[in-house]
């Protein structure tokens, strides 16, 4: 069927999920930390369908994967209001500006 | 069809590449969220290779025609703020850790690679149905009935919750002096006609 094999896809996951992360650590915008934070779900959800794919008996990784696109398009809506909120505080969005719980 | 389906993951796989190093590196956080938006389309493809149909689908529905959306207004609302400059403020740590992460993803690579003398996983034919909105959508309204149900009331919580933070403290417009004024402006003129005609 597909020619593809199942490690090609772990490989792209795991290199999506390495991007992700880095761009996690390395980058002091709220906005491209939530977007790293998308491309490491991204990630793990390209994992999951490809190891359902290589069990095809269920689609337990897919309905998984179903309920990590919701959680994650929940996070998004909250997260960026969580942004604006810190922008109307802060009137910036670097994430090393949100101290307010310190001292 | 094995060389186009080699090809065609290929160019799935440079489009989620490449949409995630411009996403993680962009400056300007549009060129990130079309990053984004770059990185989710090959994603989607990488999913009908797999043949989650369904699942590309709403990859495209939810991501591409939500979330990055949902980006782009953001930034649109933050204006020139949304960009924030580059500084060397705990630049240190910050890049060493991502490159101590970059070194454990590639020397975790190299200590398995060579170990790895199994042959390739070549998928197996799928089952009839398999990935399709009738095979995934009776597994969730069978098996998978309550989470269904409750990522549903999670959703409805996120809405009312995107809504109630980023609306922030308003103020009450019945409480604003302007209208406390006029307000009490008839008020007086009330209680004076009412004292004028006892």
């Amino acid at each position: 069927m597909t020619a593809v094999p199942l490690e090609y896809f772990l490989l792209l996951a795991a290199a999506l999920f390495v991007v992700g992360s880095v761009g996690f650590l390395l980058r002091r915008n709220l906005l491209v930390l939530l977007m790293s934070i998308e491309l490491m779900l991204n990630a793990v959800n390209l994992t999951l369908v490809a190891y359902n794919r290589s069990h095809p008996e269920g689609h337990g990784g897919q309905v998984f994967a179903f309920f990590v696109i919701a959680v994650a398009a929940a996070e998004a809506a909250v997260g960026l209001a969580i942004v604006l909120a810190f922008f109307r505080v802060r009137k910036t969005i670097r994430s090393d500006e949100a101290d307010l719980l310190k001292n | 069809m094995n060389t186009f389906d080699l090809l065609f993951f290929g160019l799935c796989a440079l489009f989620v590449l490449v949409g995630g190093i411009v996403t993680v590196g962009a400056k300007n956080p549009i060129r990130g969220a079309m990053g984004l938006l770059v990185t989710i389309l090959g994603i989607a493809g990488n999913y009908l290779l797999l043949e989650a149909e369904l699942l590309a689908t709403m990859q495209v529905l939810v991501y591409a025609g939500a979330v990055v959306i949902l980006f782009v207004f953001v930034i649109m609302i933050l204006g020139p703020s949304a960009e924030s400059a580059r500084d060397a403020h705990s630049a240190i740590p910050r890049y060493f850790g991502a490159g101590l992460l970059i070194a454990t993803a590639l020397g975790a690579l190299g200590l398995l690679l060579p170990k790895a003398d199994a042959p390739l996983t070549v998928f197996k034919e799928a089952p009839d149905g398999f990935g399709t909105i009738e095979g995934l959508g009776r597994e969730l309204y069978t098996k998978d009935l309550v989470p269904f149900e409750l990522s549903g009331a999670l959703l409805l919580v996120a809405v009312i919750g995107a809504v109630a933070v980023a609306r922030g403290r308003q103020i009450d417009p019945t409480a604003l002096p302007s209208a406390a004024k006029s307000k009490a402006a008839p008020k007086k003129e009330a209680s004076a006609h009412s004292e004028a005609h006892p």
